[in-house]
């Protein structure tokens, strides 16, 4: 060491001639445009970089957008249509808090019209170990946003170390619905599941009109209303999980008597403190219908 | 040596550090020597010093002599950034300014998106992924603060997160930042017990407090946080009557012959550090 020492230093002082120094919100993305860090060539247009931001922070994935020329058309000759196409999300699909947790029942049919395409779909998307979704509406949608929410889920997880709760997750969904609505999404969906560090489960449905509500008890589909009737005259919140069970498989197989988008089998899941579990995998419902009131209900009086 | 300077010379009257004035290089002994300066900065800051108890967390600040001439409140030290969470900063006012108003943001953005509360990790990370991105990108300088972040979590446990300049982060029971910090940390070390009460951990807070502040002005400030509570400022009496049961219970003094270590004095007239 000299003592003092006078060095000659050349710095790199280019920065002052670049025009973009000194502009305010520097502060804006945290990720500040200096002559240091690009060539003039290399900087994004102002829509890139909003985009890839907006890609970063895992609020959309970078769908194209579904083409207006084609989507707006359609909406607009029909608006009918599509509200009718809305309601007959033909399903039943149902959901219910008690004492012990959660009870998720689903039927398994799906249709296009009158032709019944399978008996046998699986309409609860088990997002991960404590998530479930159900799906009503268009099965594809479900599926694939049920799907973007699982992998949105595992990258907070991963990223933050701590699991997505429900009302998160459910809040998920909707932010990457929302972006497309009025453009022909059709979901109608419950999000159901438990928060393992609190103990707490939580039930949310979400519409793709971008409704999110938080419940005990929500029927989504054709034959909802009748799933609500039994649900309805029956529900307690006290009850075992034996009684839980009955009461879900009860309220579906009376929406699949009555309703023709109803059908196939009965699947029933149950959320508990640690996650959740598959109580019955496929209950062929008319003849469970006919072992339960068979007798009873055979009303043709043949003359 | 670069030569597109076209701007002259500098004169530097120091050790050679030609790499110390680009925050984005590296010097050959693996030094980001502007991060290393960002320290120093914090080490001119008013001491802060937090303490995580059985169901609260304390943050105590040693308050520094107004001015004369200054109206007290503008310049805070503890900040409150949402309902569940605060922060308090040692260093650069201003730095620490800017800051908390991301971070406040940011905990709102967070509400929107997920409609719950964000966790304490999550913010103190966010903060200290912040402070990381100032030493790698852009070539600007680093934050000039280390902050104590405390909150409550979901799971209603008390947290206390400490972040500083190079963008590092650690979850603490009990830690302080700032000017004599070393020492308030040497004394917590040797009396933090777990399972601390509330009490415990204010009287706590006012002895390590009590190491570093001015003797004869004693002026601290002290908040705390419960769980599902918003953050609570006390009083100055209530501070001030709680330092005179300190002061009485305190071990009595060293042996004679034995030599205190002297607390470093400093200019705490320079409005830029707090």
């Amino acid at each position: 060491y000299m003592g003092l020492s006078i060095m000659a230093y050349f710095g790199d002082f280019s920065f002052l001639d670049d025009p973009q120094f000194g502009l305010p919100d520097f502060y804006g993305d945290g990720l500040p445009v200096g002559a240091y860090t690009s060539l003039a060539e290399d900087k994004k247009s102002a829509e890139e970089e909003v985009r890839e931001e907006f890609l970063s922070e895992g609020l959309c994935i970078g769908l194209p957008k579904p083409d207006a020329n084609i989507v707006l058309p359609y909406l607009r000759s029909s608006p009918e249509k599509t509200k009718l196409e809305k309601y007959s999300k033909g399903t039943t699909t149902l959901a219910f808090k008690f004492s012990k947790g959660i009870i998720v029942a689903v039927d398994a049919r799906a249709s296009m019209g009158t032709f019944i395409g399978s008996n046998k779909v699986r309409k609860i998307i088990e997002i991960n170990d404590y998530l479930l979704g159900t799906m009503a509406g268009g099965a594809a949608d479900c599926m694939f946003w049920e799907r973007v929410l699982a992998e949105e889920c595992r990258l907070y997880e991963l990223q933050h170390n701590e699991k997505l709760t429900v009302r998160g997750a459910s809040k998920v969904l909707l932010n990457l619905i929302s972006q497309y609505r009025g453009q022909g999404l059709s979901m109608g969906t419950m999000v159901a599941g438990i928060d393992i560090s609190t103990g707490n489960n939580d039930l949310f449905f979400v519409d793709d009109d971008g409704m999110r509500i938080q419940g005990d008890l929500f029927s989504i589909g054709s034959g909802s209303p009748y799933a609500y009737g039994v649900l309805d005259s029956s529900y307690k919140y006290d009850m075992s999980l034996d009684e839980a069970v009955e009461l879900g498989i009860k309220a579906i197989i009376n929406a699949t008597f009555r309703d023709s988008a109803s059908g196939g089998v009965v699947r029933v899941y149950h959320i508990h403190k640690t996650g959740w579990k598959i109580i019955h995998d496929a209950l062929d419902v008319s003849a469970l219908y006919h072992e339960k009131y068979g007798i009873q209900k055979n009303h043709l009086h043949l003359h | 040596v670069s030569t597109q300077s076209t701007w002259g010379l500098l004169i530097l009257k120091r050790m050679s550090n030609r790499y110390d004035a680009a925050v984005t290089k590296f010097s050959p002994s693996g030094h980001l020597f502007q991060v290393d300066y960002a320290f120093e900065a914090v080490k001119r800051g008013a001491c802060a010093v937090g303490i995580k108890t059985k169901d609260s967390v304390i943050l105590g600040v040693e308050r520094k002599s107004m001015p004369k001439l200054q109206e007290s409140g503008t310049i805070k030290k503890i900040f409150q950034l949402d309902k569940h969470l605060a922060m308090a900063c040692a260093g650069l006012t201003a730095d620490a300014r800017m800051l908390t108003q991301r971070t406040v943001l940011e905990c709102q953005q967070y509400r929107l998106t997920y409609d719950q509360q964000p966790s304490v990790n999550y913010i103190a990370k966010y903060v200290a992924k912040m402070k990381q991105r100032y030493t790698q990108v852009g070539g600007r300088r680093p934050f000039g603060i280390s902050s104590l972040i405390m909150g409550f979590d979901q799971t209603k446990e008390p947290m206390l997160y400490l972040t500083e300049p190079s963008g590092s982060y650690s979850l603490w029971k009990a830690s302080a930042i700032g000017h004599n910090a070393k020492n308030v940390t040497e004394l917590l070390e040797k009396k933090y017990k777990d399972g601390l009460s509330h009490e415990e951990g204010v009287k706590l807070v006012i002895e390590g407090l009590l190491e570093v502040v001015e003797s004869g002005n004693k002026n601290m400030e002290i908040a705390y946080m419960k769980n599902d509570e918003k953050l609570i400022k006390m009083k100055d009496e209530e501070v001030k009557s709680l330092i005179e049961v300190v002061e009485k219970e305190k071990s009595p003094p060293a042996a004679p012959g034995a030599v205190p270590i002297p607390k470093q004095q400093h200019n705490m007239t320079n409005l830029h550090f707090y």
